[in-house]
C-alpha cells in the first residue's frame, strides 16, 4: 500500500479537530487529578482509622484495575442510577479518578519529605490544623512534586485515546472514523501515531524545564 | 439471573484469555526490557542509538494507538498477525521500552567501587554484568517490575476493543444480552483486582526470596 499524502492533508483538519478535544481532555482531567489526588492523600493522612483504612483501599482498587473499564463503568453503569454525564464528562472523571490515585502517591511523599521541624514549628506557634496545611506544609510540599505530577499529566495524555470507546470524539476515533469509510488505514493510524509523539517530544524538554525550575533547593 | 452461572462462565473464559495475554506480554517485556536497558549502556553509539529510538518511540506514543497500529497496518505490509499476537506484540514491547528504563537506572545505581572492582580483577565486561552488576541490580528491579506488570495487566483491556475477547470484551458481551450493567463491570473489576493482588502478592515475595542474604550489604 502506498502512503498518500494527498489524503493525508484531506484528513488532517479533522485529525486537529480531534486533537483538541484528546487535549481538553488532558486538561480538565490532570486539573481533576490534581485537586482529587490532593483530597485522597489527605484523606488516607486522617486521624481516623477507618476513613484512613477505606481510602487506602479505594485508591489501590482504583489503582488495580483498568482504565477502561472503569470509564465503561461510568459510562454505562450511572445512568442506571439516574446520574447521565455525557461521553465526554464521564471520560474526564475516569481520567481524573485513575490518575488522581497516582498523584496521591506522589503528595504523600511530598508531604512525608517536609521536615519533622516544619509541623513542630507550626504547633508551636499554635498554628490551627488547616492554617498549618495551607501556609506551612502545602507551600513546601507540593512544589518538588511538580515534575512527577507533569510527568503522570503526559502519561494521562496518551490514555485519552480510550475515551474513543465510550464515544467522546476524539483524535483517535476521528482516525478510525475516517479510516472506515476510505478503507484506508495506514494514513490516519500513523498520523495519531505521529501527533502523539509529537507531543510526547515537546513534553519532554517542557518536563526538563519544570524540573530544573522546580529543584529541591534544600 | 437463571443464566447467571453460564455468564459468569463467559466471563471466566475473558479472565483466562487476560491472563494469558499478561503472562505473554510479560514474557515478552523483560527480555525487550533487559536488552534494551543494556543496549542503552553499550560501547557502541549505534546500539545505543537504536536502544533509545525504541525506547522513546514506545513510551513516547500511547499502547492504544500501537495495538490499533499493530493490528490494522502491519497486514498492510505483509504481516498478518491474529488479534492474540497483535496485543501481545503492542503489549510487549510498551512496557518493554518502560521496563528498560528501570534496568537502566538499576545498573547505573550499582555504585561505582562495583565497576572499579571489576576493572582490578580484570573481568571481561559480560563477566562483571553477569556476575557482579546485575545480580545487585535485579533487586532494586523488582518493585518497579511489579508495577510495570500491573500495568500491563491493565493495558490488557484495551485488546477487547481489537475483538480479542478478554475480560472486558465479554462484560460487554454479558452487558449487550442481559441488560444488567452494574453486574458484569462489577465483576469483572474485582477479578482484575484479584489479579492485580496476586502480581503483587507474587512479587513481594520474589524480593524477599532475592535479599536473602544481602542485608546489610546496601542501605
Amino acid at each position: 500500500m502506498e502512503w498518500d499524502w494527498e489524503f493525508v492533508r484531506e484528513i488532517m483538519p479533522m485529525l486537529l479537530d480531534g486533537l483538541r478535544i484528546t487535549l481538553l481532555a488532558t486538561l480538565l482531567g490532570s486539573i481533576l487529578a490534581g485537586a482529587a489526588g490532593l483530597g485522597f492523600a489527605l484523606l488516607r493522612r486522617s486521624k481516623s482509622r477507618p476513613v484512613a483504612r477505606i481510602t487506602g483501599f479505594v485508591v489501590e482498587f482504583i489503582r488495580g484495575t483498568p482504565l477502561l473499564v472503569q470509564l465503561y463503568f461510568l459510562f454505562y453503569v450511572l445512568p442506571e442510577l439516574g446520574l447521565l454525564l455525557s461521553p465526554l464528562t464521564a471520560g474526564v472523571v475516569g481520567l481524573g479518578l485513575h490518575y488522581a490515585t497516582y498523584a496521591s502517591e506522589v503528595f504523600r511523599a511530598g508531604i512525608d519529605n517536609t521536615p519533622r521541624g516544619q509541623w513542630e514549628a507550626a504547633k508551636a506557634c499554635n498554628l490551627t490544623p488547616y492554617q498549618t496545611w495551607r501556609h506551612i506544609i502545602l507551600p513546601q510540599a507540593i512544589p518538588p512534586m511538580i515534575p512527577a505530577l507533569a510527568n503522570y499529566f503526559v502519561a494521562m495524555f496518551k490514555e485519552t485515546p480510550l475515551l474513543s470507546a465510550i464515544t467522546v470524539i476524539e483524535l483517535m476515533s476521528e482516525a478510525r472514523g475516517v479510516a472506515n469509510s476510505n478503507y484506508r488505514y495506514l494514513e490516519p493510524m500513523t498520523m495519531v501515531g505521529v501527533l502523539f509523539l509529537c507531543i510526547s517530544l515537546i513534553a519532554v524538554p517542557a518536563l526538563h524545564l519544570l524540573e530544573r525550575r522546580f529543584r529541591p533547593t534544600r | 439471573m437463571a443464566d447467571w452461572a453460564g455468564y459468569l462462565g463467559l466471563m471466566l473464559d475473558g479472565a483466562l484469555v487476560t491472563a494469558k495475554l499478561t503472562v505473554l506480554g510479560c514474557a515478552l517485556a523483560l527480555p525487550a526490557a533487559f536488552l534494551a536497558g543494556l543496549g542503552r549502556l553499550s560501547r557502541h553509539s549505534a546500539v545505543r542509538a537504536v536502544s533509545v529510538a525504541y525506547i522513546e518511540f514506545f513510551r513516547g506514543t500511547s499502547i492504544f494507538v500501537q495495538l490499533f497500529w499493530a493490528y490494522f497496518v502491519l497486514p498492510l505490509m505483509g504481516v498478518t498477525l491474529t488479534p492474540l499476537q497483535a496485543g501481545v506484540l503492542a503489549l510487549g514491547l510498551n512496557v518493554g521500552a518502560y521496563g528498560a528504563e528501570v534496568v537502566r537506572a538499576a545498573v547505573q545505581s550499582i555504585g561505582r567501587e562495583q565497576h572499579e572492582a571489576c576493572v582490578a580483577l580484570n573481568l571481561t565486561r559480560w563477566q562483571s554484568l553477569r556476575h557482579v552488576l546485575l545480580p545487585q541490580a535485579a533487586v532494586v528491579m523488582v518493585p518497579t517490575f511489579c508495577n510495570n506488570a500491573i500495568e500491563l495487566l491493565k493495558a490488557t483491556s484495551v485488546v477487547s476493543l481489537i475483538s480479542l475477547s478478554d475480560l472486558t470484551f465479554q462484560a460487554q458481551v454479558v452487558r449487550s444480552q442481559t441488560g444488567s450493567t452494574a453486574l458484569p463491570f462489577l465483576t469483572v473489576l474485582v477479578i482484575y483486582f484479584a489479579y492485580a493482588s496476586l502480581i503483587s502478592f507474587g512479587m513481594k515475595a520474589l524480593e524477599r526470596r532475592m535479599t536473602r542474604g544481602l542485608d546489610g550489604l546496601r542501605t
